[in-house]
């Protein structure tokens, strides 16, 4: 089954008179259980795709569709909803609410799609524990490095139980042990429980582990290979 | 409803000092505007009952049309059947007649304009406070004929002393101009300049002998207290149909206005208070979204939605007003609780007050519902202050939080 469908999608970005076409023409299918890398030169429109395939960025052109559901039209709540059910999100950072702990921010996304606090603690414990940070529950963000941090926004994603985890350049911040650390863990994820990952990187460790690879240059799919 | 709580509180304690500055600012504004209000009812009260001691008392009689221009043919009528009557009124506690005249008072160096009071010693000092404002010689503790008490503005004004002589002109009913020779008795000092240097006493049988008439204009009464003036007032003017009986409000009406007048001021100044923390809030909040304008944009990309975010501003909003204002309350009551007691001396400002009629002591006093209205003023501000930042809040986009670099 498709969980995401892009149709000839399209970003055109105009500055007062500069006008740059970021994404041209991305006709792009990802099934259930894919492990799919976006790669391309900076610039060449990676993370812009990611973005209107999360329904964070606006469509200049062309379609998406999530699950079947075109997201074209939706308004700016609906999208926000949508997200919430269906799409778990990895940022490069900013992906904690520092304030909380990382079990906190764990429950949260579950507290925002109305789950029980039984099922939130439950949950959130056992997903920490997946990502091996059992003994990290109660720990503030600021006290984590930066790849326990990546593993926390991972659990946090998981947590929604979504269609699919988007992550635009999950790694960029990460030294190389974390880096394949948290691949291992995305990875075990995706073959364990068949969640469908699709990220973006420029890091050779990260490609070498994807199992599709979608090259982009200027825009547009230049190769897609699946190994 | 209790993560969000969680949440804005400790987001109002990532920025500690700054949160304090305006915790602080809101706990010294409510203080600040309490006490002024409070000060300024004390104030008012001070001034009623001073006046009410030292000049008018609490209801007067007069003739019917003396009020209207204060000629002095309008005397009280049947002064005798009218001290019966004030004698058996179970209200009246005390009672003065009083003759009003207006002339001009003459020192060998000066004139002025005067209204000449003449008094019965007795009954007078039952009913005002006259003898105690003597500041040199006595209230009139005199074997002599034609004793005046003068106030110590003017004796300043006449240049003229203890034992001086002076001239006392005024018309008689029939306009007839009359004069007469007196001494000074005594001066005295009210806390208002301004009286003082308006005002003369003399006593009744002196006038009589020179106006060879025995009349008043006006008889000044005490009630047993200010809540029995309204019943005493009702009672005597249904006994007393052909004189004019007023209480101290109408004879008066400024000095009962001015609370009214003191609230719309009052009203105005917490207003402004209010303002100025507005802004501080709203500058405070605003740098707040500022800041965190990655971490909320990631918040709608994960999905939170529109309310919920709003709510998560507003109610870190309201939490910084609702540390500082029970603070502020607290400290306010508190300070008046203190002062209250102990009244706040101002005697080092006291001559500049004491023209317009203030006491050196002010008490302050403030009517528990202020307290209420304070309440509710600070969480109508407050949630106004809290709109814009909120709103600003909304305006991120969740691509903000994805373009870190
Ligand atoms: N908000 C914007 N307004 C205008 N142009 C933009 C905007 N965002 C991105 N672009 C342009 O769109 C193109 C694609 O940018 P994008 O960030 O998608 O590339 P990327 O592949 O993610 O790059 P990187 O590897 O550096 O993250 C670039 O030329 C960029 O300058
Ligand atoms: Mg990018």
């Amino acid at each position: 089954m498709e969980i995401i469908k892009t149709k000839n999608l399209s970003k055109l970005y105009k500055n007062n008179e500069l006008e740059v076409l970021a994404v041209d023409g991305v006709s792009l299918s990802i099934r259930q259980g894919e492990f799919t890398a976006i790669v391309g030169p900076s610039g060449s429109g990676k993370t812009t795709l990611l973005n209107m395939i999360g329904g964070l960025d606006a469509i200049s052109d062309g379609s998406v569709e999530i699950a079947g559901t075109n997201i074209n039209s939706m308004n700016e709540n609906e999208l926000i909803d949508f997200r919430l059910k269906n799409i778990g999100f990895v940022f490069q950072a900013y992906n904690l609410i520092p304030v909380l702990t990382a079990k906190e921010n764990v429950e949260f996304i579950m507290l925002l799609q109305g789950i029980s606090p039984e099922e939130r603690k439950k949950r959130s414990e056992e997903l920490l524990t997946q990502v091996g940070l059992e003994d990290k529950f109660n720990v503030r963000p600021n006290q984590l490095s930066g790849g326990q941090q990546q593993r926390v926004a991972v659990a946090r994603a998981l947590a929604s139980r979504p269609r699919f985890i988007l992550a635009d350049e999950p790694t960029a911040n990460l030294d190389s042990q974390s880096t394949s650390k948290l691949l291992d863990i995305m990875a075990e994820m995706n073959k364990k429980e068949n969640i469908t990952f699709l990220f973006s990187t420029h890091d050779q460790r990260v490609i070498d582990k994807a199992r599709r690879i979608v090259t982009i240059e200027d825009g547009k799919i230049i190769s897609d290979e699946v190994r | 409803m209790k993560t969000t709580l969680k949440i804005a509180w400790r987001n109002i304690w990532r920025t500690p000092l700054r949160s304090l500055i305006v915790i602080g600012s809101i706990v010294l504004g409510i203080w600040a505007g309490i006490f002024v209000v409070a000060f300024c009812y004390g104030l008012n009260k001070q001034r009623t009952t001073s006046s009410i001691e030292s000049a008018i008392s609490h209801i007067q009689i007069h003739h019917p049309e003396f009020r209207q221009n204060f000629e002095g043919k309008f005397v009280l009528e049947e002064p005798k059947a009218l001290k019966e009557t004030l004698e058996n009124e179970e209200g009246v506690k005390a009672y003065a007649f009083r003759s009003l005249l207006f002339g001009m008072i003459n020192s060998p160096i000066k004139s002025n304009g005067v209204q000449i009071i003449g008094v019965h010693k007795d009954e007078e000092k039952k009913v005002t406070n006259l003898h105690s404002k003597i500041t040199a010689g006595t209230y009139f503790e005199t074997k002599r004929k034609n004793a005046i008490l003068i106030g110590e503005a003017l004796a300043e004004k006449l240049k003229v002393r203890l034992r001086s002589k002076v001239v006392l002109t005024f018309q008689d009913q029939e306009n007839n101009i009359i004069s007469g020779a007196f001494r000074v008795c005594g001066i005295f000092k009210t806390q208002y300049t301004k009286y003082d240097e308006n005002h003369v006493f003399i006593q009744n049988k002196d006038l009589h002998r020179l106006l060879k008439t025995e009349s008043y204009h006006q008889a000044a009464l005490l009630s047993h207290s200010l809540e029995d003036v309204d019943e005493t007032t009702h009672s005597l003017e249904s006994k007393l149909k052909n004189y004019d009986v007023k209480d101290w409000k109408r004879i008066s009406p400024e000095l009962a206005y001015a609370d009214e007048v003191m609230e719309t001021w009052l009203f105005l100044i917490m207003i402004i208070i209010m303002l100025a923390l507005i802004f501080g809030i709203i500058n405070t909040m605003l740098m707040a979204v500022f800041e965190r304008r990655k971490e909320l944009g990631m918040l709608m990309a994960i999905g939170m939605n529109k309310s919920k975010v709003f709510m998560l501003i507003l109610t870190e909003t309201l939490l910084l007003s609702l540390v500082g204002a029970p603070s502020g309350m607290l400290l306010g009551a508190l300070t008046i609780k203190i002062t209250s007691q102990t009244g706040i001396d101002l005697s080092v400002v006291g001559d500049g007050l004491q023209s317009v009629g203030l006491g050196n002591i002010i008490y302050p006093v403030i009517d528990p519902w202020f307290y209420a209205f304070i309440s509710i003023l600070v969480f109508v501000f407050t949630l106004i202050s809290a709109i814009y930042p909120s709103k600003k809040a909304l305006k991120l986009k969740p691509t903000e939080a994805i373009r870190t670099l």
